[in-house]
């Protein structure tokens, strides 16, 4: 199987601390997978290295088997919602059209065709209406989904998305849900830094349990197991055994007899909360 | 009003790079560069000048972050430090080695724009007008151009860096570009209103401009005709009152800034206000209609629907009721039957309305 992204030994260190230690990951092509683990287990600084933001001590970063600059432009990149200033003053349609300029390259200016597409993406994240919106007027969700649009706009062939539904309403995660089902049917990839590990086998095909250095990394029903699970959160998850479930590996079942993932009440426990530096 | 222009000009990325105190320490941190410069050539209108400055002033940036990348101390203790260190040693070199030029330290803090048309640029033995004239018309121009051509790259890059980053558009170079642009446009208008004015023509502005529009593009316009008129009502008030071009500058973008702070369509204070009070009688109409909904048609209306009774009820008092039922009978929401309010159709919408909103 083709790899959409292979990473070799990498290892990440502010200063003497490593952040991510040794970390050894294949992400097949055309899956979903989900990133987990608790806050300050480095999830957002392995996204970061693989899109060059942050330099790595060690190690190898491969997009489609190539480095990533040279990859640059089949790689689409959805940061977290606070990490910009909303009150920057453009309005949505500009936001969107920020994913081409990677395309357009120097110099040149956005222009009809840019608009056009910007607006197409714009619809697929049924926020077509808003596209003369100040973004400061977006409600939590809305600004997830024009982040999410600019992300379409590049167009690329795998995506890296930093907690896309940290913070929004139900209805904009079926909506964003919904959306990266499609992205998968059109044979792309996406890597999603994930915080509810209710939804996981629900959503995701495959799953990393990182936590400074990788725990499990796989299919969900293969490594998305009670143990991996402690393994990965220490002994703060007293809540794992609700998963047994639907971890469908023999053996590492916990507390039988709890609902399933969408039972209802007695779960709350499952979502992890904050963001934290990642 | 050329030095104004050009300074609102970046000032607007600081301003919305939450930098606007970086405009001060590069204003102060390049005086050594202007200094050295000047021992090196001699000659206080020489580009080398200008070079030495643009060169401070990026060291200046890249000081601060290296001291606030250790996460010893914050960025803006950093940029506590590392400016009074450089001015001050400009100011030493001052005093210790050209105490008998033209440098002097007034000059350096308030600036003399007063003078600056007597120091004439002789070209070929021609006059041909002031030299700081042309010296900043020259930044201007260096400034407009860098920012049409980079418009795209540089909106990105202070929106979002990161995602400047993973498109590959070099947000590092453009922002220590930018730097040396601010210290460049410092420099400039150093000659003219001093290093301590420099930062009001580079704040100020933008920040007024910030308050009257939502694109960028018009903001950055915005703020250099707000820095230009400024400029302008500055040098005749000081005209009027004999008093200090730069200061009187400076005090003019206040002005400004506080009468757009107050009047601005819709970020200014007195809209804010307005909205503020409209929110207010609306709220309370739709509670009043919410309220006759809720009892419409029951037998208890006769003693709930009464006017004197929003007061207990309510909990109302008698002046905010009378007034929240006038701007409901006025807007054909409620009609009055003796003592008793009844809904119009429109009140039994309006109320409808906002139960569902809910």
């Amino acid at each position: 199987m083709n790899h959409a992204v292979e990473v070799r030994d990498l290892t990440v260190a502010y200063r003497e601390r490593p952040v991510l230690w040794d970390i050894d990951l294949n992400v097949p092509e055309g899956v979903l997978m989900a990133i987990v683990g608790p806050n300050g287990a480095g999830k957002t600084t392995l996204i970061k290295a693989v899109l060059g933001l942050v330099k790595p001590a060690a190690g190898e970063i491969l997009i489609y088997g190539r480095s990533f600059e040279s990859q640059q432009r089949r790689v689409g990149y959805v940061p977290q919602r606070g990490s910009v200033d909303w009150d920057f003053p453009t309005n949505v349609l500009d936001v969107v059209t920020m994913g081409l300029y990677g395309r357009l390259g120097w110099f040149r200016r956005p222009g009809r065709n840019e608009r056009a597409s910007a607006l197409q993406a714009l619809e697929k994240v049924g926020m077509a209406d808003f596209a003369d919106r100040q973004i400061s007027q977006l409600s939590g969700g809305q600004q997830q989904r024009v982040f999410l649009a600019r992300a379409l706009v590049q167009d690329a062939d795998v995506y890296f998305m930093d907690e896309p539904f940290q913070g929004v309403d139900a209805t904009t995660e079926r909506a964003i849900i919904a959306l990266l089902r499609e992205l998968r049917s059109a044979g792309k990839t996406v890597v999603v830094v994930h915080h509810d590990l209710q939804t996981v086998p629900e959503y995701f095909d495959e799953v990393l349990l990182l936590n400074v250095r990788r725990l499990a990394s796989g299919q969900v029903d293969e490594v998305f197991t009670e143990e991996n699970l402690r393994k990965t959160y220490g002994g703060r998850v007293g809540f794992v055994g609700a998963l047994a479930g639907t971890a469908g590996s023999a053996g590492t079942v916990g507390a039988a007899g709890r609902a399933g993932p969408k039972g209802p009440g007695g779960l709350s426990g499952l979502t992890t909360k904050g963001t934290g530096p990642g | 009003m050329v030095v104004a222009a050009a300074c609102a000009l970046p000032g607007v990325f600081l301003v919305l790079r939450k930098m606007s105190m970086m405009s001060d320490a590069i204003s102060h941190a390049i005086l050594p560069g202007i200094v050295i410069g000047f021992f090196a050539t001699g000659d206080l209108g020489s580009p080398i000048l200008i070079a030495g400055a643009a060169l401070t002033g990026v060291l200046t940036v890249a000081l601060v972050e290296m001291i606030s990348s250790t996460r010893l101390i914050k960025e803006d203790a950093a940029i506590g430090i590392v400016f009074p260190a450089l001015f001050s040693i400009g100011v030493i070199l001052i005093a210790r080695y050209a105490g008998d030029v033209h440098l002097d330290v007034d000059a350096v803090l308030l600036g003399e724009l007063a003078f600056a048309p007597f120091d004439r640029f002789i070209v070929a033995g021609h006059d041909i007008g002031p030299r700081s004239l042309y010296l900043m018309s020259g930044v201007l121009v260096v400034n407009v151009l860098f920012i049409v051509i980079f418009f795209k790259e540089l909106k990105v890059a202070t929106f979002d860096a990161g995602l400047a980053a993973a498109l590959g558009l070099m947000p590092a170079l453009l922002h220590y570009l930018l730097m040396a642009l601010v210290s460049v446009t410092a420099v400039g208008a150093f000659d003219a209103v001093g290093s301590i004015l420099v930062v009001a023509l580079m704040v100020g502005p933008p920040s007024a401009a910030y308050l009257l529009t939502d694109r960028l593009s018009v903001m950055l316009a915005l703020s250099a005709v707000i820095g230009a008129v400024s400029a302008v009502l500055g040098y005749w008030f000081a005209h009027l009152l004999d008093a200090s071009i730069g200061g009187a500058m400076a005090t003019m973008v206040g002005v400004a800034f506080f009468f757009t702070w107050l009047l601005a369509p819709e970020k200014g204070y007195v809209a804010r206000q307005r909205r503020r009070r409209r929110q207010r009688w609306t709220f309370a109409t739709k509670m009043l209609t919410v309220h006759l909904l809720s009892h419409e048609g029951l037998p208890e209306a006769a003693e709930e629907c009464r006017e004197d009774h929003l007061t207990d009820h309510l909990r109302w008092e008698p002046a905010f009721a009378s007034q929240a039922v006038r701007v409901a009978l006025a807007g054909g929401l409620v009609s009055r039957r003796g003592p008793l309010l009844e809904l119009t159709d429109a009140g039994r919408k309006h109320a409808s309305r906002a139960v569902v909103e809910i």
